[in-house]
């Protein structure tokens, strides 16, 4: 790990100053932001642009030919291109606005699931996923009569690779797995696991909401058929993220939602649906939300997304030491590779109260299950504490979190 | 910690979280609930034993929160003597002491014995479930002797 050397080439302090938010304070004391897995702050560059697109451009896209609709749809197309930059896609088109995540594998799960799977096939995910990569499964398994299947992790939050490679067989026809877990911190081996897949004959799907936040991502690399991210996970605004996915198949898919901007034609006999990406986007779609999105992967170029990531790994390993130090506290989730995520649960008090003591110091981070409810049945706890950074957290942040804890510690204990 | 934090944590209360009363099963209930709180995970089981009317019984296990546990032990200690009418009173006064308005919760403070110690519960409206779900689980009890589990949600 490059975490040494990245820290002096980090200024967190600079970093720190380009967040508006990360200067006001929180029941009178400073902010201490430490819930980066639920979404990340903005830095002002993102904030500039979804203001500049309403004081500027405002207008509809695709389909106006005066001045404001044309910048309006300059704008949007061009954060599309950056999108795809940012995630190594080959064209454009193969990258679809969608809401975030969780519309993504709806879109993929109702028309090229729909589809694709039939009775007796089955649908491979892990016993990590959230709930957003759980339930779209679920609801087209329970549709086609097919068979969801679940590969086991170990005590560390490991996916177990045996328990993997059998669970692949000819009946498997997709396999859905998160890059990064969002409350183990675990970052799967997806190449060599989309590797199996595709050997196994199967189409591959990766849930990339928290890693895009922390590591270059290039879908070409990996071989995913689809790939999907939240752009306020990824300093970006709320309700815009993108899904990859392979020209190839989206072509072959059907249509998600049917209306305008994804129609060639219409009479009331027959409908042309119109070529990629638009195709999947109907409607008027979150122009505002896109705009900043891209104004966040420029922020990330610029700043440096790999440099960011060895930054957040030293964070990671000093809080890990520290945090360790408590007595009666025992960290969930201590995967060889995981990145930024901190869930842990300290003896005979519940994550709720620590979650409420901490917000009094102004510390603001997640307690509950985390929406990967199995993964607390795995661990046998109703809930965590997570601790989850940023590019932006300090040492100092982290020292304050444990004033904190043995402050309620001394409080509840 | 602010004022406002040693108010909803109070003595009584983290006596009550760490010690919990009637935290057992019982094996003979009249009337029994679960509750369930989806968007933290705590649960509740209570069992009551009620009998011409009067609630001679409460026992209560499951997992949950300091405040969700304290408020399940003093409700169980309260109920034992009362009829099913005043339970349910009780119960609404609660509801009004930590989610009512200013009016609401100052009206029922002094009715409520030795709950005002959840008055404290107002000033974090996240918390507030944490509170009512064992009296959700009350009236669920009462209403239908034991039926579908209800939930926070």
């Amino acid at each position: 790990m490059s975490s040494v050397s990245a820290g002096t080439l980090w200024d967190v302090h600079a970093i720190r100053r380009d967040f508006p938010i990360l200067t006001r304070k929180v029941h009178g004391h400073p902010l201490v932001y430490l819930d980066n897995a639920a979404t990340t702050q903005k830095p002002q560059e993102v904030i500039d642009a979804e203001l500049g697109f309403y004081r500027e451009i405002c207008s509809n896209v695709h389909r106006g030919v005066h001045e404001l609709s044309g910048r309006a749809t300059e704008a949007f197309e061009s954060s599309r291109g950056r999108v795809r930059r940012f995630l190594g896609a080959a064209d454009d088109h193969e990258i679809i606005f969608v809401r975030g995540v969780t519309e993504g594998v709806n879109l993929v799960a109702q028309t090229w699931g729909r589809a694709n799977v039939s009775a007796g096939d089955e649908i491979l995910i892990t016993a990590m996923e959230h709930h957003s990569n759980i339930v779209p499964w679920q609801m087209l398994c329970q549709e086609k009569g097919a068979t969801l299947k679940v590969a086991p992790i170990n005590d560390a939050g490991e996916v177990i690779p045996e328990a993997y490679a059998s669970l692949l067989g000819p009946k498997t026809r997709l396999v859905a797995m998160v890059h990064q877990s969002n409350s183990l911190g675990t970052i799967n081996p997806v190449k060599k696991m989309i590797e199996m897949a595709h050997a196994a004959g199967a189409v591959t799907l990766v849930d990339g909401a928290q890693a895009v936040a922390h590591r270059k991502v290039d879908v070409r690399d990996l071989a995913t058929d689809f790939y999907v991210m939240s752009g306020h996970k990824v300093y970006g605004p709320t309700g815009i993220g993108a899904l990859y996915g392979r020209a190839e198949l989206l072509d072959a898919m059907p249509p998600w939602q049917g209306g305008g901007d994804m129609i060639l034609s219409v009479t009331f006999e027959r409908t042309t649906y119109n070529e990629l990406p638009f195709k999947f986007e109907a409607g008027t779609p979150n122009v505002a939300g896109a705009i900043g999105l891209g104004a966040a992967i420029a922020y990330l170029d610029g700043v440096g997304l790999e440099t960011a990531g060895a930054y957040e790994a030293g964070l990671l390993h000093y809080g890990t030491e520290v945090l360790t130090a408590i007595p009666d506290l025992r960290i969930i989730g201590t995967a060889r590779e995981k990145a930024s995520v901190i869930s842990f649960v300290v003896d005979d008090i519940h994550p709720h109260d620590i979650g409420t003591i901490l917000d009094g110091e102004g510390i603001a981070l997640r307690t509950g299950h985390h929406c990967t409810q199995p993964v607390m049945d795995r661990y046998g706890v109703a809930a965590t504490v997570r601790c989850s950074f940023a590019m932006y957290n300090t040492r100092e942040e982290v020292d304050a979190l444990v004033v904190g804890l043995r402050k309620v510690i001394e409080v509840l204990g | 910690m602010t004022p406002e934090l040693r108010e909803l944590y109070q003595e009584v209360i983290l006596d009550h979280g760490r010690r919990p009363r009637n935290f057992r099963t019982m094996d003979a209930s009249t009337h029994h609930a679960d509750g369930f709180n989806p968007l933290c995970g705590d649960k509740v089981h209570l069992k009551l034993v009620v009998k011409d009317d009067i609630i001679q019984e409460a026992a209560f296990q499951g997992q949950g929160c300091a405040i969700s546990t304290a408020s399940a032990s003093m409700m169980t200690e309260m109920l034992k003597g009362m009829d099913t009418t005043q339970a349910m009173e009780l119960a609404g006064r609660v509801r009004a002491l930590v989610s009512g308005n200013d009016e609401e919760a100052a009206a029922v403070r002094e009715r409520v014995g030795k709950l005002s110690v959840f008055s404290g519960v107002r000033e974090y409206p996240a918390r507030v479930k944490c509170a009512t779900l064992v009296w959700h689980t009350l009236k669920s009890a009462l209403n239908n002797g034991s039926n579908e589990p209800v939930s926070t949600e």
